[in-house]
């Protein structure tokens, strides 16, 4: 079966989606995904959009449902990558993805989770919860 | 490529190939980035809902050149159950599918002209149309 291969780097999971997602391996995603965090122990998911040329409504919603298990779980989700032309339809289609937060790339999106994590917390208040 | 061309839209991957087939056809308009994005996303919140609220269906393209004018008209229609009020359906949030009930609203605004015929029992049409 299809899968997105999710890489652990540290306490960070990191997933990369290169693929144009169909549902059924958006839902895989969100299982294997709450498997590793606890397998892993893992208190940050990093997921990489760079290469989704459009983001729907379906897969905002796997998004937020993905970053919502995560805070669950005690791990936070940064999504880094998103095109600006994604990012412009996304709002006009009134998906503006509240409680995930996002980083311009993997770097700073690592930055993010490393500097929350070192104030103690998991950044669940910053998140806005 | 033709001008006017009609997909089947019954399964998840079939989702896959409208988004593939609108953006080849967008491309071939002109249309800039922002647009083929725009055009993409609203293909696949209705293709979607024909599939979760159509039972399935179809989807036609039709590249449009009216004198200087190209734009892009899409068609999702389905032999479902119908929208009883579709005022209410146009609503964002509204929602009797389980999603976030943005697809037919957010297909509204990211396109240019926007008709939804429907009646119950008989199945829903959407058209949109999207210009350069």
């Amino acid at each position: 079966m299809e899968r997105i291969p999710i890489l652990k780097m540290n306490e960070f999971l990191l997933v990369s989606i290169q693929v144009d997602m169909h549902d059924r391996l958006a839902m895989t995603l969100q299982d294997d995904l709450t498997d590793r965090i606890v397998r892993d122990r893992a208190r940050g998911v990093l997921i990489d959009i760079s290469s989704l040329e459009i983001v729907d409504s379906f897969i905002g919603r796997m998004i937020g449902n993905i970053a919502a298990m995560s805070r669950v779980l005690d791990a936070e989700t940064v999504v880094v990558g998103m095109r600006p032309a994604v990012a412009i339809t996304l709002v006009e289609l009134g998906l503006a993805l509240p409680g995930v937060r996002t980083s311009l790339n993997v770097d700073k999106g690592m930055e993010l989770l490393r500097s929350s994590l070192a104030r103690g917390g998991n950044g669940h208040r910053d998140a806005g919860r | 490529m033709p001008d006017d061309e009609t997909l089947p839209v019954r399964s998840s991957n079939d989702i896959v190939v409208v988004r593939q087939v609108v953006r080849m056809r967008a491309v071939e308009i002109g249309f800039n980035l922002v647009e083929q994005t725009k055009i993409v996303t609203a293909a696949s919140e209705l293709a979607r809902n024909t599939i979760d609220h159509g039972g399935g269906g179809s989807a036609r393209l039709q590249s449009l050149r009216n004198g200087g004018r190209a734009g892009l008209r899409l068609t999702f229609e389905d032999k479902g159950p119908g929208i009883p009020d579709i005022e209410l359906a146009l609503k964002d949030g509204y929602t009797t599918g389980g999603g976030l009930g943005l697809g037919l609203s957010g297909a509204r605004r990211l396109s240019n002209e926007f008709e939804i015929q429907s009646r119950p029992g008989e199945g829903t049409r959407v058209t949109i149309t999207r210009w350069k």
